[in-house]
């Protein structure tokens, strides 16, 4: 019985061991290939290379208004910019432990295990609610 | 060729090829910048791709001390980068905690493999650090760089006596687990590879170890650090989860509290690619460097580099805040 716990313990760590592991080296590797796009210039920046130097010793309030970029989901639309399409990356790094737990949430209320399943479910509602752009400051 | 050395060859290759396509454009565009930084008045000691494999080489040399001292590398990644290189300190924060949550990310998956990394004690501990991360950005964020300094300074010298004077446990004798990590079944068992025999651990004080790791994350989210070491700290003197445990499970902390902050950061729009990605690459070489190094070098040795390392980059910080050392 203990050994067929343990098992099983096992079976749900490596699973979720295995999103955690193939999404982190999607977005890594995803980060590199747009990060060249944006310094070869390939892609039109919206904030250009050269003028960055200029906004990088103030607060990012500060950076923000100059540059004039909305912060938030705004860079979304500005995907066609080599600067703003690295965001993509950045959010799928930022996003991979909440992608883990939706992929492990089922499996833990299958064993029974309520507790910790509302557990997943309020972080990863706490998570979102950090990604929305609900809490943020400065910009406009 | 193992595949460890192909993958790292690739990393290497690629590494050139961005450097080199990066400093090609600036080549090609250089007239360009030079007239809109004059325009602007506020011409820029160096082009940005100088401050830039600076920042590799910093980051580089961060990764291979923070590996050797056996940290996550965000504390010395902040106060070193943060003192001596001219970016602000909230885009100095934003890259450590990507800097932080990409290790986090890259190491998480071997220690759950390994059992030592629990998911189950990682999930409460975790829900904590993430809400008081929350906090400590939005906080931080708000207060001016001068006050982050000074704190960090006081933070980093905090760290080096708590360095010198904890005694850390391999294996706390936990007779009895208190009541609420049983109704959560934080429990587990783990297979020492270095003495072949499986050690089964239970948890105690976890409402008191909760309410720190809420205080965990407040200073996660201030100073932009993943703040592994003090994770460390509460599971494994607080708690009595043994060492090992305790850092593999440390580690999936930090992805928690470090998507949190991250979110913050990037939702307020202080992330700067030129600082983001170097930082990334460098700690990351600097880190498989490390794992050469460490074994070439005594551990008694590599605890005194850290340590004197920090109380540098702790008095740096302070004097720089103070305005005394700028």
């Amino acid at each position: 019985m203990e050994m067929d716990k343990a098992r099983k313990d096992d079976d749900l760590q490596l699973f979720y061991a295995w999103v955690m592991d193939r999404a982190a080296k999607a977005g890594f590797v995803l980060l590199l290939v747009t990060f060249a796009v944006y310094v070869s210039g390939v892609l039109e920046p919206y904030v250009p290379l050269a003028d960055v130097p200029r906004y990088w010793s103030q607060p990012a309030p500060s950076y923000l208004r100059a540059a004039g970029i909305q912060p938030g989901w705004g860079w979304l639309k500005e995907l066609h910019h080599g600067d703003f399409l690295n965001f993509g990356p950045i959010a799928i790094l930022a996003g991979v432990t909440i992608l883990g737990y939706v992929m492990v949430v089922g499996r833990f209320f299958r064993r029974r295990e309520n507790i910790l399943g509302w557990v997943i479910i309020v972080q990863v509602l706490i998570l979102l609610l950090a990604a929305s752009g609900i809490f943020k400051t400065g910009g406009h | 060729m193992t595949r460890s050395r192909r993958y790292r060859l690739l990393a290497t290759v690629f590494l050139i090829f961005l450097l080199t396509s990066g400093i090609l454009n600036i080549f090609a565009t250089a007239p360009l910048w030079a007239a809109e930084a004059s325009a602007a008045g506020a011409a820029p000691s160096a082009p940005w791709w100088v401050w830039s494999l600076i920042l590799l080489g910093f980051s580089f040399l961060v990764g291979i001390v923070s590996l050797l001292g056996g940290m996550g590398g965000g504390t010395l990644f902040v106060s070193i980068i943060g003192g001596f290189l001219p970016f602000h300190l909230d885009f100095v924060r934003c890259a450590s905690l990507l800097v932080a949550l990409t290790g986090a990310l890259s190491a998480g998956p071997g220690l759950l493999r390994f059992g030592m990394g629990d998911l189950r004690l990682s999930m409460p501990a975790g829900l904590m650090t993430s809400v008081g991360a929350i906090l400590g950005a939005l906080v931080g964020l708000r207060l001016p760089a001068q006050v982050i300094q000074v704190s960090l300074g006081f933070l980093i010298l905090g760290i080096v006596f708590i360095m010198l004077k904890a005694k850390r446990t391999e294996y706390p004798d936990v007779r009895v687990a208190d009541p609420l990590s049983s109704f959560l079944g934080l429990r587990g068992a783990y297979l020492d590879r270095a003495t072949g025999e499986e050690v089964a651990w239970q948890v105690r004080r976890t409402p008191l170890a909760l309410l720190l790791f809420l205080a965990i994350g407040v200073v996660a989210g201030l100073f932009g650090i993943g703040a592994g070491w003090a994770n460390v700290a509460v599971l494994n003197l607080v708690m009595g989860a043994p060492l090992k445990v305790a850092v593999g499970t440390s580690k999936l902390i930090v992805c928690l509290t470090d998507t949190a902050a991250a979110w913050i950061y990037l939702n307020s729009g202080a992330v700067l690619l030129v600082v983001v990605v170097p930082s990334i690459i460098g700690m990351m070489l600097g880190s498989w460097a490390g794992v050469n190094i460490l074994v070439r070098l005594a551990p008694v040795r590599l605890r005194y580099i850290v340590i004197g390392l920090l109380l540098f980059a702790g008095i740096r910080s302070l004097l720089k805040g103070l305005g005394i050392w700028n």
